[in-house]
């Protein structure tokens, strides 16, 4: 393998090599049907685009934003960026005005690529701040049409001007392309953080590359593989996996018609790869009890019984133990009567393999998927290694652990328990950051942050953020994020907070998850008005009283957690936000700042009172704030 | 702005009257080319009836509406009047229930379908060939109204402020000449209503529909409309651009009573 051809530009080129011209790269639904394009199609965008830019006055190494949903018009847009040895900067299409402007201003954008108006907006109000924006360029032209300003040009416009431009200079593409090196920088990938500003990872060709070979060899991937690129663009998941992985096998690559047809879609395409953090694996888990909780008497004793069954399988399967002939029946039935349909239902009769990554996933959540027959695995990685440290290997699966070193990493634990590596993803620096880079590295190998160590398999077990784990006074060591992983497996329960270093027991804020309670609470006639309503009813505290109990008894069964059973809890007046800054934008919980935003209830659950009154600030989309008041109970829990 | 061009639709001196109730008495109005005007008044000003009138469903005791130039026989049914490029919604939604979202825009077709019953039924290659390009113009709609998701979801169970969408999806699949909406908010919650003013304003801006409509909230109509004609007791009382109503004594009285009397 030439050394050439380990970056983007010249994957893209080759795979229009490679593959026939009915050979389809990317998908998407448009006017309720699935728009094809061809790899030539690709690159016959991508490039119009390109030479677009240049005639612009993009050069290399100018960084370009990125933001909107799944698009191909965005992921060209990524490709055309580095075929001019420019830095793509994707951005989070939810993040609000602060967190972008943080970000472009940092980064030093000179162009950005806007999906729609919605978009385009934000930019433009980025550029009344931050006057290095030269060109705003905007793919969907809907609600743009009176506005005029010559550094805001339609998507297809820019297209054109390629087109002529390369007329005029018809040696300048290839030129471009072949002075892009492996070593360039690809990506600057801005980690969300849960303390401080996000920080701007700096990726080059070379490092998704090996890692994308990495992925694809492991798992035996090619090019027949079907996928939904679904996820943000601004993760760096999405980038290894709709991007990365995806050109460089020559997947076929789905966006959705919008973010509200997702699911409906996937059922459409049928992946064949899937690759998700857990939080969605969690929601489709929800959505799938609410429809049960919603179906006939039959079909519930049905789906119960038969999940059960595939459970006490999956428990010997993964083990790698014989399953005994008798539960071996009646899985065949359950995969006529249930499993099969499920699966179908979900979109996901054709899964290979599917991953589960970015966070730890509760090992409840993820023996639901494997009992069904779905191969999921775990994967541990980090922006900062593209996401390549470690994953699980097919017959060679653990619910509690993350796997062993994907090939080509090396693993080591610090003296203080913490997580170290070397992968060939490890990134060049945090860029105009170099102390941070510096804390970050150490002779070579990558501090992750994360506590964990190896297990006598050889797996990597992940027990929590370093500087999240801590003891109760008692000495009994406390993780929070594996308890609440534990909360998680509930249906009501969508976010929730452990409380516990140096105090005496275990105390937990929960927010429920407001479409499975209210569903709940209204098949049994209870009414109520918004959501601090319905959390405060008494009904609720007591469903999520029996949720705690589930948990607290699967803790009492662990030696060492035996004493981290929950002992009190309250239902929080509204759901942890990351536009609040309560939580990332990938749904990382951010702990200091919610003991500072919520002392008061944190003391009024270790004071012993049963409730307490609370005043919060909520933070919209576009910046405005308005105040929340509620009086919280608290309630004791039962333990083991 | 538009003074200048012809009417699309000029009604002339429209008297009407319900039993002993005069509903309209001698109301003047123009709608022209490419704006967006709206009908505003108290309750029982005559509105709803104006709008009746000019598509048809009702016929005028006196007075004449001139339609792209030509006077409009008094004895045309509302179906020809409609084929003639007047669509509306309702102030009461008017959906079929059962059908899903996709079906019910679908309907707004019809008049532009020429294939009959049996070609149909067999789907012969023109039926095809025409089905596909009206199934085409609906997918542009639905796009445009961004109800993607809800295309297969029976309008029955559809939230209200959805199955208004769908309504106003139904209006623009016929590919009006003139838009008529009979209170597209009412009923709706701020954030439905600055969905829907969007769509309206859509419609007109990229679509480049005529557009007229009867609205109560005033600060939609304020700030969507290009012209506001104003009824109280079946009279007109008012006409012009929206600033020139907010300031209208005329106006104020009738929204607003004479308190001070």
């Amino acid at each position: 393998m030439s050394d050439i051809s380990l970056t983007f530009p010249h994957i893209l080129l080759d795979n229009v090599r490679k593959f026939p011209a009915s050979k389809i790269a990317m998908r998407e639904k448009e006017y309720g049907i699935w728009q094809s394009y061809s790899w030539q199609d690709c690159l016959e965008q991508v490039r119009d685009l390109a030479l677009g830019l240049a005639a612009l006055g993009f050069k290399k190494e100018d960084k370009m934003a990125i933001i909107g949903d799944n698009r191909p018009h965005l992921y060209w847009g990524l490709a055309a960026c580095q075929c001019l040895g420019g830095v793509p900067v994707p951005l989070y299409q939810d993040a609000i005005h602060k967190e972008l402007h943080y970000i472009v201003d940092h980064s030093e954008c000179k162009f950005a690529l806007a999906e729609d108006q919605e978009q385009t907006d934000k930019l433009m109000h980025l550029k009344e701040e931050i006057p290095g924006i030269e060109y705003i360029i905007y793919n969907d032209p809907r609600g743009l049409r009176n506005y005029k300003h010559d550094w805001l040009i339609a998507y297809t416009d820019v297209q054109e001007m390629g087109r002529k431009f390369g007329q005029e200079n018809p040696d300048y593409f290839m030129n471009a392309v072949n002075g892009v090196k492996p070593d360039d920088m690809s990506l600057i990938a801005y980690t969300s953080g849960t303390t401080g500003n996000p920080k701007g990872v700096m990726i080059t060709h070379r490092m998704i590359a090996d890692c994308s070979r990495g992925f694809l060899e492991w798992d035996n991937l090619d090019e027949t593989e079907n996928i939904m690129a679904y996820l943000p663009m601004a993760w760096i998941g999405d980038h290894m996996f709709s991007y990365g992985q995806a050109l460089t096998a020559g997947f076929t690559i789905n966006c959705p018609e919008s973010t509200t047809t997702t699911f409906h879609d996937q059922r459409e395409i049928g992946p064949t790869h899937i690759f998700a953090p857990p939080r969605i694996w969690e929601n489709i888990l929800t959505q799938i009890m609410i429809k049960i909780e919603d179906s006939a008497w039959i079909k519930q004793k049905a789906f119960h019984y038969f999940m059960k069954v595939a459970n006490r399988v999956e428990k010997k399967r993964i083990v790698n133990e014989p399953v005994p002939f008798a539960d071996r029946i009646l899985y065949a039935i359950g995969r006529i009567l249930i499993y099969g349909p499920l699966l179908d239902n979900l979109g996901m009769s054709k899964v290979k393999v599917a991953y589960t990554a970015g966070e730890a996933i509760g090992p409840e959540i993820f023996e639901f998927y494997r009992s069904l027959g779905i191969n999921l695995k775990q994967l541990y990685g980090m922006t900062e290694s593209c996401a390549y440290v470690s994953m699980q290997k097919d017959g060679d699966i653990d619910s509690e652990s993350v796997g062993p070193p994907a090939p080509g990493v090396e693993i080591k634990i610090s003296d203080s328990g913490e997580v170290m590596y070397k992968s060939p993803g490890n990134f060049i620096g945090y860029y105009k950051n170099p102390e941070g880079t510096v804390e970050t590295m150490e002779n070579g190998w990558l501090l992750s942050g994360d506590a964990g160590y190896i297990t006598e398999r050889g797996h990597l077990k992940i027990i929590d953020r370093a500087k999240d784990v801590s003891k109760l006074n008692d000495g009994t060591m406390f993780a929070p994020k594996y308890i609440e992983n534990k909360l998680k497996f509930s249906p009501y329960i969508k976010e929730c907070v452990a409380h516990g270093m140096s105090q005496d027991f275990v105390a937990v804020f929960i927010d429920i998850d407001f479409g499975a309670v209210a569903n709940w609470a209204e098949r049994r006639q209870i009414g109520f008005t918004s959501y601090t309503d319905l959390a405060q009813k008494p009904e609720i505290y007591d469903l999520i009283y029996n949720e705690i109990l589930r948990v607290n008894k699967s803790l009492s069964q662990d030696e060492h957690l035996k004493n981290s059973q929950i002992k009190r809890f309250l239902l929080l007046h509204k759901e942890l936000n990351p536009d609040d800054s309560e939580i990332t934008r990938t749904r990382k919980v951010r702990r200091g700042f919610i003991a500072e935003k919520y002392e008061t209830l944190i003391n009024a659950l270790y004071e012993g009172k049963d409730n307490v009154d609370v005043e919060a600030k909520v933070t919209y989309e576009d910046g405005r704030t308005t105040t929340i008041k509620a009086n919280l109970k608290i309630r004791d829990v039962e333990i083991y | 702005m538009n003074e200048k061009k012809e009417p699309l639709l000029r009604a002339e001196n429209i008297h009407i009257s319900f039993g002993g109730l005069k509903a309209l008495n001698d109301v003047s109005l123009e709608i022209y080319p490419g704006e967006i005007m709206a009908i505003i008044g108290p309750n029982g000003a005559g509105k709803t009836t104006m709008l009746n009138i000019i598509n048809g469903f009702y016929k005028q005791d006196e007075g004449r509406i001139i339609f792209e130039g030509k006077k409009r026989s008094k004895k045309m049914k509302p179906n020809r009047i409609a084929a003639q490029g007047i669509a509306r919604t309702f102030q009461n939604l008017a959906l079929f229930r059962g059908m899903s979202a996709l079906g019910n825009i679908m309907m707004g077709r019809t008049m532009k379908m020429h294939a009959n019953i049996f070609s149909q039924a067999l789907y012969w290659r023109f039926s095809q060939k025409e089905e596909i390009e009206h199934r085409k113009a609906v997918e542009h709609i639905i796009d445009f109204l961004q109800i993607q998701n809800i295309r297969r979801t029976p309008a029955s169970t559809l939230p209200y402020g959805l199955q208004k969408r769908v309504e106003l999806g139904r209006a623009l699949a016929a590919e009006p000449k003139l838009l008529l909406l009979d209170e597209p908010m009412a009923g709706m919650n701020l954030e439905e209503k600055e969905d829907i003013a969007r769509y309206v304003l859509d419609a007109n801006e990229e679509l480049g529909y005529t557009i007229a409509l009867i609205e109560h909230d005033m600060g939609v109509v304020m700030d969507i409309c290009d012209r506001i004609v104003v009824l109280d007791f079946g009279n007109k009382i008012a006409e012009g651009t929206p600033e020139e109503i907010k300031s209208n004594q005329k106006v104020i009285k009738a929204y607003l009573g004479e308190a001070e009397n």
